[in-house]
């Protein structure tokens, strides 16, 4: 029993072999230019009229009073494979850089040898707590470029699923983050809650997650017998769990002092940065692109846009706390209002013909066939269209040569531009507040490396 | 709305599409900034090795590499595409890193995936690949699937 010992001692390289990103790393103060410098602080608006003075940076500071820590790549509250460097004082936080790509699989470049009708697995799995936005994003770029209109039921059965998919996203989020703070019943609640989604994912599309349910042309099959029934068991349990949440966090005075006034971030900053979704809205910016910029049919549902004041970490967990109750708003709405009809577009050049049909009809077995092994031709052009995820815009960058595959398709994450804003929310806070930013960005390690 | 002197065009799902060159580009998203356009909300690149005979405006001439910004303006709730021409061999465009500085970690994406060099960037590393990786993986020429996979421990060619 003792050999597998043996053998590693034999093989000491394994052990003791270093890993380095090298450049990407946080480096000690005196390898580092002024700009990186205030980067790494979190000095933003510097950057954007003003030079950066290395007076302004504490560069005084000894290497010997401080220390440059690894947080990550694995490490629970991290919410992944993300990978911080924080240069500490002490307890504080003086400078912090996050490494990634350690989940990095090429989808991008994967997503140019599918066809458009497989694309919608590839991209469901970039974002893999929000999928059905991920695919609503992608094929409404799709559609863009082909110019094809789907039926009013498939608008109205997208914006019902994804709008359960953002609760279920943001039951997730609260669960981790009461995880993150220590209350370890929140964890378990948050996902006992999700599991309900999720069941009704299961009987609607087959699958829990990566659900492949929104594809260009429609969705993958009409909601099952009783799902409005199943739908509004949904809405109410969890709408009463979340004045339950209330109870367990929102008045509890240690989660106050944990969330009130850390980690503050201004709108100006927030815009600099780019940063979209939750952590922008809580600094007071009114901008979701269901409301701004509205697709599917946003604009005739009735729904509030909630925003923050300070920014702060706790402005984030109520922003997140209310979309959650403004999803079943619409949720409900849309149980209402949902229309009759197709579920998919009758157009035969992105649908395949019935099931029964390809039975009794050979051209209809050929243009199954053809459909699914060749794809269909989008015409050449190129598109960014871009939709609101739980975590912020989520865009797609499609490029059209004519042919059955994208030529390029890029996604732009907003939990990779989110993440920016790391630096600058964790500048002198603790290390415990620390795990409490990275948790209130809300980032889906999947997406940022993608 | 632009500035005279750059080319323009239709932009599917944007309200203007801009085909500035190299040296117009920077003035150009500068002059978009102050007229509140507030957010860069996406920097990506293009290879188009495999098609360059897209249709561009008039007076373009089309390069191998291209690089695409997305402005939104809040207020006016617009968007901005700008397709820059990078060049061919030695792709490169200036950093918006002055305007907005959150293009920091998009441009430093497109550099790693498809090797195009952003002037100005203050820390122009790999992101997403090893610090040791060789190439960019979204290049057409970069051949997925003929190189053995490139890890540390990696075995020779199978």
């Amino acid at each position: 029993m003792s050999e597998p010992t043996v053998r590693a001692i034999e093989r000491l390289d394994l052990l003791t072999a270093e890993t380095s990103e090298g450049a990407q790393e946080l480096q000690r103060r005196e390898f580092t230019k002024p700009s990186e410098l205030g980067r790494e602080i979190g000095a933003v608006l510097l950057a954007n009229d003003l030079h950066i003075d290395p007076t302004q940076v504490d560069l005084e500071r000894r290497d010997d009073e401080t220390m440059i820590i690894n947080m990550g790549p694995s490490h629970p509250s991290t919410h992944g494979v993300l990978r911080l460097m924080l240069e500490l004082d002490g307890e504080y936080v003086l400078r912090c850089k996050p490494v990634i790509g350690y989940l990095h699989t090429g989808m991008e470049k994967t997503g140019e040898e599918l066809s458009y009708i497989q694309g919608a697995t590839n991209v469901t799995r970039m974002d893999y707590l929000s999928p059905v936005i991920n695919e609503l994003n992608y094929s409404l770029a799709v559609e863009k470029l082909l110019g094809i209109e789907v039926p009013e039921r498939a608008v109205w059965i997208r914006m019902l699923m994804s709008e359960l998919n953002r609760v279920s996203s943001h039951l997730v989020w609260m669960a981790t983050n009461g995880m993150d703070l220590g209350s370890t019943s929140m964890m378990i609640y948050g996902l006992r809650e999700r599991e309900l989604i999720l069941a009704f994912f299961e009987k609607t599309a087959g699958l829990r997650m990566n659900l492949n349910f929104v594809r260009p042309g429609g969705v993958a099959a009409d909601l099952p017998d009783g799902w409005q029934d199943d739908v509004q068991v949904i809405c109410d349990t969890i709408l009463e769990r979340t004045y339950e949440y209330d109870q367990l966090l929102t008045g509890q005075p240690i989660f106050r002092q944990r969330m009130i006034g850390v980690a503050p971030i201004t709108a100006e900053e927030a815009l600099a940065l780019s940063v979209t979704g939750p952590v922008l809205r809580s600094t007071g910016v009114p901008w979701d692109l269901r409301r701004t910029m509205p697709y599917l049919a946003y604009d005739k549902v009735e729904f509030d846009v909630i925003v923050g004041t300070y920014g702060d970490n706790f402005d984030r967990y109520s922003i997140r706390l209310n979309e959650i109750r403004e999803s079943i708003r619409i949720v409900r709405q849309c149980v209402d209002m949902m229309p009759r009809g197709d579920y998919r577009s009758q157009d035969p050049k992105v649908t395949p013909p019935p099931r029964a049909r390809i039975g009794e009809s050979m051209e209809a077995l050929i243009h199954h066939f053809k459909l699914f092994t060749e794809g269909f031709h989008v015409p050449v052009g190129e598109v960014y269209s871009a939709v609101e995820s739980p975590r912020g815009e989520i865009g797609c960058y499609i490029v059209s040569d004519g042919g059955a595959k994208p030529y390029r398709l890029h996604v732009r994450g907003p939990s990779f531009v989110n993440l920016q804003a790391i630096a600058l929310l964790m500048r002198g806070g603790s290390v415990s507040d620390a795990i409490t930013t990275i948790s209130t960005i809300d980032p889906v390690l999947g997406e940022v490396d993608r | 709305m632009a500035p005279p002197g750059v080319v323009t065009g239709d932009g599917l799902a944007a309200d203007l599409c801009c085909f500035p060159t190299r040296e117009q580009y920077f003035a150009l998203v500068r002059s978009f900034k102050n007229d509140a356009f507030e957010m860069c909300i996406d920097v990506c690149g293009v290879d188009y090795l495999l098609h360059m005979d897209r249709p561009v405006p008039e007076g373009i001439v089309a390069t191998r590499f291209e690089v695409v910004t997305n402005l939104l303006s809040l207020s006016k709730r617009q968007r901005v595409r700008i397709r820059v021409q990078a060049g061919n061999d030695e792709p490169e465009v200036t950093s918006l890193f002055e305007l907005y500085p959150g293009v920091e970690a998009m441009e430093r994406e497109v550099f790693d995936l498809m090797g195009i060099l952003f002037s100005g960037h203050p820390d122009l590393t790999r992101i997403l690949m090893p610090e040791d990786w060789e190439g960019h993986p979204l290049r057409k020429d970069y051949g997925a699937g003929n190189v053995p996979v490139q890890f540390k421990e990696a075995p020779g060619p199978r």
